[in-house]
């Protein structure tokens, strides 16, 4: 177990030199760079260019040298911790990204936990009643919820957040906090309005969540072994609870890998809807007007959440069953 | 004697949307205590049933309509208690079941979780029927798996199902179920999914237990085998009535109801006379009009009649054990070690095995579906002008060309017919692979296969769910034949079968290889099966040839001990000739280090197949042929009366 979790720890570092590798590809993949793009955007302006600011920037950021040289200062300055320099906000990448890292992260892990809570129970019940009443009124909502795109809903809730309450329910917390000091209130306020992005990033995965509980609960309640189960004379409830909701969690725990990241860039929208402060929109922008360093450093942020996802399952499955942990021998 | 159990008049019936469906109709029985009840019959008939209903885990779509359980234990109450009112999930039923009467499965493989450990599993039992400790629930539990025949108990404990093997697993779950001490054993064709000696074995422990914990048995069984050798009454179900019940002597010497008598000429046995024919419960009705019977294959036989040559052939198969970077260790199992056959034109060579013998491996290998690592296959197809083809040599077009000489029939008719495609278009298949005929011609092929293999021609558009098992099989046998192969390799054919269908599916094979002159290796776990259809017989274990001999001489006069622990594994369906249990080698018959000199390997000695005269080859070292020689091994079966 302890030789499988060091294994498994060394082989992320190879990934993520090539994520690291594909994506510096990636983002210097259009023509040109952010500079050029400036130059030309102050001289259709009429603006003279500042040409040794801008020949310093070319050069302290090595943008005139070979693209594979460009590759080791990025790759040697992440390392260290110095994510770059962001053209557009004159600004270093870790001071744009500032708060909205821990944001991001808060809303992505609310909304995991969110997801859990609710389907888990929903999901086991409507595959234990099957074919009832409940069952068709639970799925009846877990298709709205899966067909509704996320922004839709955001705007939905603004809408009548608005109307009917008179309440303004963008953004992570009141305005009066924003660059305030962390105090208990502001803390308040952040939980107060997390939950209604938490619901709305949260419907869809949800949703879809019940829906394959369910399928893979029937699946397992079929089993011989649960059949073994009831003829020792367990109760229904300890049954379900032990044995097939057991077996049916390791798909769950396989997709926290894709989890995480799903919800941190299918959130983007969202947040740009919810005038979030979150990585999504920074991101968008960062993309659209070629700023390397920012696009790069929330690409290298999302392919390093995947890598650890991953390893986080892996390592639970093992750690959850048996027959991963001891089985490398005895499969054929 | 006391009745333990009494079964009176239960009907049950399921809620199906199809309609309702009447699975027992009014069977009553009784199981005395301590005593061992058989309940027969073949799949359909509604034995399991019975069995869930006493149990209180019928489907949910099941009902008891009327009739009565009545449980008399006197241990746990002094009054009669009613199952069939008690609800299923009521606390009283919850009482009885696991501690007061408890079922082992089938599937030793998937009736235990396979994420909780053996321990775990037991001592949920204990603690659920029992107030124990934790510490006594594990010492409890411990002593049972020893008293089941675990050979370490203490760690035996802390694996998990998918460690043990199936014989293993099988002990753990009966573990399991007597760990509360029941009056009553369900059994539900416990020793089915078994090999032979593994079964003796598992028959063997039953029977030992149930002397020990003085409970009854109620078996649950389709194989007469078994039923002759552990039952002291028996009970015959068919279509959810009892045809037939009285004790065991009673019902083998004189079956009253004609059900139970065809059901005993159905099922292979040894002792079968010479060209004595099994009698299928339904025969089918096979059209042999066609001009597919007509073209009969060339009969001429070459002066060297030798169709396809097995040479030396070893193949490993290596298990890597991943180390901390990914290299790690490779063990090596060896599969296949160095296997000599030669196969006749016109014969059936039966192969012989218990699972993980290899036997399947060398079928896939001669089929070029696997590369073995080393020595050579060779067909020769053994007509006069048959040249000779290396098969391991072929590739692309001519691979292509020869697979149409080689056919396979697969063991499981359900996951080897492609569930989307109709009748039809499966036995055309290969047809359309090698680009033979255009669509009419494999029309009339495919008509004339299935008049030949005993199917409603007018099904040809149906899909395979709609056809019982014994009707897929022979869809998989039209198949194989749509090519017109010279030799046909069987695995397993019947082994999936209910009883009553093996008959006709060995009636059909038997007559397919007289008309078409056909070749088959028979691959079977089954010795009265491979008995009955084999010519000669091969014997594989741990992936070496053992004996090798014509079908007579290897069950009247077995040489090698691993062929005599088979054959005196195998439970006969007659009273009179009941398994010497007290003889099984304790598990070690197929451990080749306990074999007796000149059998045993110890690494010292080279081995060799030693020729024993007509045929009769045995695997033994190689000085040891003159002493083999000098006292031929006796024949075994002779002493045995035939009644």
């Amino acid at each position: 177990m302890l030789s499988y979790f060091v294994r498994r720890l060394l082989v992320m570092i190879p990934t993520l030199l090539v994520i690291s590798l594909v994506v510096f590809f990636i983002i210097q993949l259009p023509p040109g760079d952010f500079l050029e793009t400036h130059i030309a955007e102050l001289i259709a302006q009429g603006e003279t260019v500042d040409s040794a600011r801008i020949a310093f920037l070319r050069e302290q950021y090595g943008l005139d040298k070979p693209m594979i040289e460009q590759y080791w200062v990025w790759l040697f300055g992440l390392l260290q911790g110095d994510l770059g320099y962001s053209f557009e906000f004159e600004l270093p990448v870790g001071e744009v990204i500032g708060n909205r890292f821990w944001f991001t992260v808060l809303l992505a892990v609310a909304t995991t936990i969110f997801t859990y809570i609710i389907s888990f129970p929903i999901g086991i019940y409507s595959a234990v009643k099957q074919y009832s009443m409940s069952d068709y009124t639970v799925t009846l909502i877990g298709y709205f919820g899966l067909a509704m795109p996320n922004f839709l809903f955001a705007l939905v809730l603004l809408h009548y957040a608005n109307i009917w309450f008179g309440l303004s329910i963008g953004g992570l917390m009141d305005p009066r906090y924003i660059d305030a000091p962390w105090t208990l209130d502001k803390v308040i306020s952040v939980i107060n309005h997390l939950w209604i992005p938490m619901l709305v990033i949260g419907t869809s995965g949800t949703a879809a969540m019940i829906r394959r509980l369910r399928a893979n609960m029937l699946d397992e309640l079929q089993r011989q072994y649960v059949v073994t189960a009831r003829a020792k004379g367990l109760s229904s409830t300890k049954i379900i609870l032990k044995y097939p909701l057991r077996m049916a969690l390791n798909p769950f725990i396989a997709d926290i890998g894709m989890l995480l990241p799903q919800i941190v860039s299918g959130a983007a929208l969202v947040s740009v809807v919810m005038d979030l402060p979150t990585n999504g929109p920074l991101l968008l922008r960062a993309l659209q007007s070629q700023d390397m360093f920012l696009a790069g450093a929330f690409l290298m942020f999302e392919a390093t959440l995947v890598v650890i996802g991953v390893f986080l399952s892996d390592v639970l499955l093992a750690m959850l069953d048996p027959r991963i942990r001891l089985g490398g021998a005895s499969s054929k | 004697m006391r009745n333990l159990l009494h079964i009176r008049d239960l009907r049950i019936s399921f809620n199906l949307p199809e309609g309702r469906l009447e699975a027992v109709r009014g069977v009553s029985f009784r199981v005395p205590a301590g005593r061992t009840v058989a309940l027969v019959g073949e799949s359909g008939s509604g034995k399991s049933v019975v069995s869930q209903a006493i149990m209180g885990i019928l489907p949910r779509s099941a009902s008891i309509d009327s009739g009565r359980i009545l449980l008399n234990d006197p241990a746990t109450s002094s009054q009669v208690i009613d199952i069939a009112s008690l609800h299923p999930d009521s606390q009283a039923m919850r009482d009885i079941r696991g501690s007061r009467i408890s079922i082992i499965f089938q599937e030793p493989m998937t009736s235990l979780s396979p994420v909780h450990s053996v321990g775990n599993q037991i001592c949920e039992a204990l603690h659920l029927h029992r107030k124990v400790s934790t510490a006594e629930g594990l010492s409890l539990a411990t002593e049972m798996l020893r008293l089941v025949g675990f050979p370490d108990p203490a760690k035996a404990i802390n694996t998990y199902p998918f460690e043990l093997s199936g014989g293993l697993r099988q002990r753990a779950m009966i573990a399991m179920a007597l760990v509360c001490r029941p009056a009553l054993l369900i059994a539900d064709e416990p020793t089915t999914a078994l090999d032979v000696t593994i079964q003796a074995q598992i028959l063997k422990l039953i029977k030992d237990l149930q002397s020990e914990l003085g409970m009854a048995v109620l078996m649950i069984t389709h194989d007469l085998g078994v039923v002759a050798n552990v039952a002291d009454e028996v009970v015959v179900m068919y279509h959810g009535e009892i045809m037939e019940s009285g004790t065991l002597d009673d019902i083998f010497k004189a079956p009253a109801h004609p059900y139970l008598s065809a059901l005993l000429r159905a099922v292979p046995r040894f002792h079968m006379k010479p060209g004595e024919r099994l009698v299928p419960i339904r025969e089918i009705k096979k059209r042999a009009d066609g001009a597919f019977l007509a073209q009969k294959a060339e009969q001429a036989v070459s002066a060297d009649p030798t169709i396809l040559k097995v040479e030396g052939v070893t193949k490993k198969f290596t298990i890597r054990k991943s180390g901390l970077f990914g290299g790690g260790k490779e063990s090596a199992v060896l599969a296949v070690d160095d296997v000599n056959l030669t196969v006749e034109r016109g014969e059936c060579l039966g192969l012989v095995g218990e699972s993980g013998c290899g036997k399947t491996t060398l079928s896939k290998m001669i089929m070029r579906a696997l590369t073995p690592d080393s020595g050579s296959i060779t067909f020769t197809g053994g007509r006069p002008g048959d040249s000779e083809t290396d098969v391991l040599a072929l590739h692309d077009k001519a691979l292509m060309n020869f697979r149409t000489q080689i056919q396979f029939v697969f063991q499981d008719p359900f996951s080897s017919l492609n569930p989307r495609m109709t009748v039809g278009e499966i036995i055309a298949e290969p047809l359309v692979i090698h680009g033979i005929g255009d669509a009419a011609d494999r029309r009339k092929v495919v008509e004339e296969l299935m008049g030949v293999v005993g199917l409603n021609r007018q099904h040809i558009r149906r899909y395979p769910h709609s056809f019982s098992g014994g009707q897929r099989q022979r869809i998989g046998i039209a198949r194989a034949l749509a090519l017109r192969p010279q030799l046909l390799i069987c695995d397993e054919p019947v082994s999936a079968l209910d009883v009553s269908i093996q008959a006709q599916v060995l009636n059909l094979l038997k007559d397919l290889k007289k008309d078409l002159g056909l070749t088959y290796i028979f691959i079977s776990h089954n010795l009265a099966v491979v008995d009955y259809i084999a010519d000669r017989i091969a014997v594989m274990c741990q992936g070496r040839l053992v004996e090798l001999a014509p079908r007579e001489s290897l069950f009247r006069a077995p040489a090698h001990p691993y062929t005599k622990a088979l054959l005196s594994a195998v439970p006969e369906p007659n009273p009179n000739q009941r398994l010497d249990l007290t003889a099984l080698m304790q598990g070690r018959a197929s451990d080749p280090t306990a074999w007796p000199a000149p059998f045993g390997i110890d690494g010292e000695h080279a081995m060799t197949m030693v020729d024993l005269g007509g045929g009769h080859q045995v695997r033994a070292r190689a000085d040891a042929a003159p002493e083999l020689l000098l006292c031929r091994p006796q024949p075994v079966l002779q002493t045995s009366t035939k009644v």
